[in-house]
């Protein structure tokens, strides 16, 4: 006694979330594909010519988007030249693998690929900064680190746009923080299809209308190939509680994820909320709000041996940089206890 | 009735997307369930795979007497919400396979 599809009566496989309807395999297919591709066309994701630089970790949304994208290119001709781009963060037994991912995607969907290493970039692998600073912020120098590394490979590719494998699920998760965190900047940004055109190159989520459970379900059901697994550095607390609320939420009500997005779409910031200015960075040219972007601030108290002092709001961080130059000629000694109690927290 | 209560039913379990993580990294079990007079329902094994093959972490994988949210549930590779979630009678040869949607790449 099987469920019969909604849309064409045959078996069913799946509930989708966000409608409830009942839908088997091929009209799933057929449903997932073209909502993303109203997603595409609807939001002006892409114009013909663009060259666009995927982001490939080896996970089930990057890889689901890589495959999606070339599958679109070629059944609706958008006309643009896709290429895979990774990052390699260094960290042991956690990349490692899921490079082998995407080196095996980039056979099986036949398109290039490019891995950059925050080795190459930065002069510093996780493995090293994990070191240096052991396991409490390291999630703030990777997020940093990251977000940089995917335009800088870009460029590097000389693509003009970014491709990221973003879902609604993740969009929600991110609306619900910035709403806990008071971070209204970010909450404004953060609904945005298309960010980041300032500076940087402008990054697009194709999958920022579509649930976790059909992405998993989309790669179990075409066999994709994709890689699972924690990050074996300490995993963001607060992002798993805010992941956690969400999920718990839809087990009740499954359109809570997209109507969180709605929401955030829909805020209006008051006119008197001071917004930071987007400027760039003087050291390495990346946007930034301050004079020396985050990226190049954590970079600098790596380098310098106080890595700790770089945490933190930016202003207050610079000041303690600063006065830690000055105040020693040896900038590459370990940080001594003393310098330790002016460790920021936030 | 041929069958004795003594009788059991055989099926596949696996767990992937992240999911074997908890279970030593094995993904496919085939499991043997002894029959007794009470049906097999997903939420007794849910119960069971806690007892018998979970190596670390239960919370990770079952909350209360379900599965944690995130966690979906496939019979025979459709859905577990089409076919009485928790309620499901499980037969002999069914596959069951349990994706995790909640770890990243
Ligand atoms: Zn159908
Ligand atoms: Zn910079």
């Amino acid at each position: 006694m099987p469920v019969a599809c909604r849309m064409c009566g045959g078996p069913a496989v799946l509930k989708r979330p966000k409608t409830g309807d009942a839908v088997c395999k091929d009209c799933f297919f057929y449903a997932f594909e073209n909502e993303v591709n109203y997603t595409i066309t609807n939001g002006n994701l892409f114009k013909r010519g663009d060259r666009v630089a995927v982001g490939a970790s080896g996970g089930k949304d990057s890889t689901v988007l890589a495959y999606i994208l070339k599958l679109l290119n070629e059944r609706h001709d958008y006309g643009i030249e896709l290429i895979l781009l990774s990052v390699d963060e260094g960290i042991t037994g956690y990349r490692d693998d899921s490079l082998e991912t995407v080196k095996r995607n980039q056979h099986q969907y036949d398109l290039p690929l490019k891995i950059v290493s925050y080795e190459d970039l930065y002069g510093w692998t996780m493995d090293a900064i994990v070191k240096q600073i052991g396991l409490k912020n390291n999630c703030t120098f990777c997020g940093v680190f990251r977000r940089q590394a995917l335009d800088r490979g870009a460029m590097l590719l000389k693509a003009n746009k970014i491709a990221t494998g973003h879902n609604a699920d993740d969009i929600a998760e991110t609306v619900l923080m910035n709403v806990l965190r008071g971070d209204i900047a970010r909450l404004r940004r953060c609904t945005a299809i298309t960010t980041g055109a300032e500076g940087g190159l402008p990054r697009c989520k194709p999958l920022k209308y579509t649930y976790e459970k059909e992405i998993v379900m989309y790669a179990y059901f075409k066999k994709l190939d994709y890689f699972s697994t924690e990050c074996i550095y300490s995993p963001n607390a607060y992002r798993g509680h805010a992941r956690t609320y969400l999920k718990d939420l839809e087990r009740i009500r499954p359109s809570s994820i997209i109507d969180l997005i709605h929401s955030g779409e829909s805020l209006s910031i008051k006119k008197d909320v001071k917004m930071p200015v987007q400027g760039t960075c003087t050291r390495c040219g990346y946007i930034s709000s301050n004079a020396i972007c985050k990226a190049c601030t954590l970079l600098e108290g790596l380098n310098k041996g106080l890595p700790k002092l770089a945490i933190g709001k930016s202003n207050k961080s610079r000041r303690l940089l600063d006065a830690a130059s000055q105040s020693s000629d040896s900038t590459n000694e370990k940080t001594s206890p003393k310098e330790k109690k002016k460790d920021v927290t936030f | 009735m041929a069958e004795s209560s003594q009788q059991h039913i055989d099926i596949h379990v696996e767990f992937s997307g992240g999911a074997e993580l908890l279970f030593d990294k094995v993904k496919e079990h085939e499991v043997k369930l002894s029959h007794d007079n009470n049906p097999w329902t997903i939420r007794k094994l849910l119960v069971w795979i806690k007892e018998n093959l979970l190596k670390e972490r239960p919370e990770l994988f079952v909350q209360e007497d379900t599965v944690r949210p995130g966690i979906l549930i496939l019979v025979n590779d459709a859905d577990w919400e089409l076919v009485g979630e928790l309620e499901y009678e499980i037969q002999n040869k069914d596959r069951i396979i349990f994706i995790s949607t909640l770890h990243g790449g």
